[in-house]
């Protein structure tokens, strides 16, 4: 390195310093003018407003401790529930756009075209719109008189199981997928294994937790002006997970056809030479080599899904973005809370960048490509 | 493959593929007809049942009238243009059009310079501001708080686009320099950035800039918005661009210098072209996602295509009719994501050729 180049980065380093310096002193000026004190204390407060969704019980007083949290929760919630949906929406409109039926690959395509063009929130403000001008319970829409549609969300039987078996098995299952993917063979008996152990452990559970006496299922039921049992899927969440869903799944899809059409065409004539069908070369032949570079684009897909769940604002679903932004408008601590924002989604974005990498890792075939 | 197959070869190998095992037969026949529904239902509620004059909205209230396209009618410049003075719309159109005419001019070769492509851009957005602004050129002035709809739109996407290129170069740049501390400030701020939803980076500059800075240095919201917003195109822009560098042999360096020219030189004159032409397809990406990506903006409280649109039916006597405004919405975004993306895959497909 050369002297200059020292004094250059020596100067940028300096420069750097000049700007947080002035970035806090005006900072200082500017909270002292406004009249607000700076730390953290106010997340003890009591909040004294409410909002639309919540995973855990919530009253108008908890402290914006709680509140955040809950708030970190439902992004959580609804982030991981669209990102599951849509990897499975869009493997299956990806196989259908990489088929030589020319029906399915117009279909698909007038899919993608469709979904993957128009502004995601533009998608779930229409949403949220169509279903805001549903009926009202009264005279909801009903399916079989067990699923009802209107204005107050879509009502849906449920299990009779207390909450916390639910969360149980959540996340027992996730403990299952990390176990059978160390213990599988390969990616795709790895997949089998779990779905069979998710459907044992679900019927075991219903057989065991559902209260004496209650059905297996509690189906809602007019009562009056609303509903009762069942399980009550808000507008806002609807329209936030569908929304997603159908985004994500148009770009899921354009992964999964470019990783479908870059299989080798000798492997899948290998296959069909050795009298393979379909679906048998699509399940052991084409998904397996094609994994290998759909894993990575679609890490990526999944960590943007993460990320548009803070569309959630534009109709009034409790993300945390709308958590944060709220309680800047009622606390003024804007600084704390941006910190906090951030810090959640850096953290949250790390960790599912190294699990892709451990997938990545878990699939790479020695000695085939890099 | 051999030469483009004939149009019949074409529709033979359609016919085959279509009718491969009676199963297949099946399928095809069924999508088509799925399909001609759809497109049958969609025609008729948007044309043959639907009512087009804002005079006849009363008609709509018919139960067999479709689309009722009267509020696009009565409403059309106030979704394209926002709160934008009245009389003064013929310059929104005008500046819209300078924008449009400056993307469908780069998307041609011969633009393809980076003296030339710089004074389209600045010629296209100088044109739309002065107009738009109008004290500058002798007209009234109109300040950007009134500035909505799609006018707003394309002004917000040109001007992170132009701001955002040159910055993601820089970024580049300096991410691949020998220099430690510029390489270490450039990786931080662009994994920095990419880890955060885009709506979080411009909501920090709307509500924490006017904070961290002195009133001076502050500005307008919309200014510290397209800032922000250039800034995350920067730092995405700039792996583009990396992804390009990496595509370059290193020989090229050495034998830039071997005919003694300065670092500088090597990279403005033999390596920065071929690192565009590399990244053109990966950027023209970008450039329709931050097309695409503007529409956010309405969380900040900027009065874009979706504002405007949900102003459009917020009163009284147009509440019914929010899909056809939120149809047309949609397809004003669907035009122009389609169309440069299309292009996109164009030019891909192009350069595959090329290389072969």
């Amino acid at each position: 390195m050369t002297g200059r180049e020292i004094a250059l980065q020596l100067g940028l380093v300096a420069l750097v310093i000049a700007l947080v310096w002035g970035a806090y002193q005006s900072a200082q000026t500017n909270l002292a003018a406004m009249g607000l004190t700076s730390g953290f204390d106010f997340l003890e407060r009591g909040t004294g407003w409410s909002y639309s969704f919540s995973l855990l019980e919530r009253s108008i007083d908890d402290p914006y401790r709680r509140t955040i949290l809950i708030g970190f929760l439902n992004t959580l919630f609804v982030g991981f529930t669209s990102i599951i949906f849509a990897t499975i929406l869009g493997f299956f409109i990806g196989t259908l756009r990489d088929s030589q039926n020319p029906g399915l690959r117009t279909i698909s395509s007038v899919y993608v075209q469709i979904f993957r063009n128009i502004p995601l929130i533009l998608q779930v403000a229409f949403l949220y719109s169509i279903l805001i001008h549903f009926p009202s319970p009264k005279k909801a829409l009903s399916i079989a008189d067990s699923v009802f549609m209107s204005n107050r969300g879509i009502m849906v039987p449920v299990f009779n199981m207390p909450l916390i078996v639910v969360a149980a098995y959540v996340i027992a299952m996730i403990v299952l997928a990390v176990v059978v993917a160390r213990i599988a063979p390969t990616a795709l008996r790895a997949i089998g294994y779990w779905v069979i152990g998710a459907v044992l452990m679900g019927v075991a559970l219903v057989l065991l937790f559902t209260p004496e006496g209650s059905p297996v299922l509690s189906v809602p039921e007019l009562k009056g002006l609303r509903f009762r049992g069942g399980l009550t899927l808000s507008v806002e969440l609807v329209a936030m997970i569908v929304g997603i869903v159908l985004y994500g799944a148009a770009y899921i899809g354009e992964v999964v056809r470019g990783g479908l059409s870059e299989v080798p065409k000798g492997l899948i004539q290998a296959g069909e030479s050795l009298g393979l069908g379909t679906f048998a070369i699509w399940w052991t032949i084409k998904m397996p080599m094609a994994l290998r570079s759909i894993i990575p684009p679609l890490g990526n897909q999944w960590i943007f899904l993460m990320k548009a769940t803070t569309v959630g604002i534009a109709v009034g679903f409790s993300d945390l973005f709308y958590i944060v932004s709220t309680s800047i408008t009622q606390s003024g601590q804007t600084l704390e809370l941006i910190a906090i924002l951030m810090g959640l989604f850096l953290s949250v974005n790390f960790a599912m960048a190294k699990v892709v990498n451990l997938l990545n890792a878990r699939l790479a075939l020695k000695g085939y490509g890099s | 493959m051999s030469g483009a197959p004939s149009e019949t070869g074409y529709f033979q190998s359609l016919h085959r593929r279509a009718f491969a095992t009676p199963l297949d037969g099946v399928i095809s026949v069924t999508v088509l007809v799925f399909l001609v529904w759809l497109a049958w239902l969609a025609f008729d509620w948007a044309v043959l049942r639907s009512v087009w004059r804002a005079e006849d909205v009363a008609l709509c209230r018919d139960e067999a009238a479709g689309a009722c396209w009267s509020v696009i009618d009565a409403r059309h410049r106030l979704i394209l243009f926002g709160l934008y003075p009245y009389d003064e719309h013929w310059r929104s159109t005008l500046a819209c059009l300078a924008i449009i005419v400056t993307v469908a001019l780069s998307c041609i070769p011969w633009f393809w310079a980076v003296g030339r492509l710089i004074t389209l851009w600045v010629a296209g957005f100088a044109t739309y501001y002065l107009l738009m602004e109008g004290s500058l050129v002798g007209l009234n002035q109109v300040t950007t708080d009134k500035w909505g709809g799609l006018a707003l739109v394309l002004f917000l996407f040109s001007s992170v686009v132009l701001l955002g290129m040159p910055m993601g170069l820089g970024l580049a740049l300096m991410r691949r320099s020998r220099l430690p501390v510029l390489r270490l400030l450039a990786s931080l701020l662009i994994d920095f950035i990419r880890s955060l939803p885009l709506l979080a980076t411009l909501f920090t500059a709307a509500v924490v800039l006017p904070i961290i800075l002195p009133d001076w240095l502050a500005g307008d919201k919309i200014w510290r918005v397209i800032l922000a917003f250039a800034l995350f195109f920067a730092c995405y822009q700039a792996e583009v661009f990396r992804g390009g560098f990496q595509a370059i042999e290193g020989g090229q360096f050495e034998a830039g210098k071997a005919l003694g020219l300065g670092k500088w030189q090597v990279i403005g004159l033999i390596v920065l072209p071929q690192v565009f032409r590399h990244a053109l397809p990966a950027t023209i990406n970008m450039v329709v996602i931050t097309f695409k990506e503007t529409a956010v903006v309405i969380i900040i409280g900027l009065f874009d295509l979706l504002a405007s649109g949900q102003a459009a039916f917020g009163t009284g006597e147009w509440v019914a009719y929010y899909i056809e405004v939120f149809v047309f919405v949609a397809f004003i975004y669907w035009a122009f994501i389609t169309s440069l993306g299309r292009y996109g895959e164009f030019l891909k497909d192009r350069m595959r050729q090329e290389e072969h």
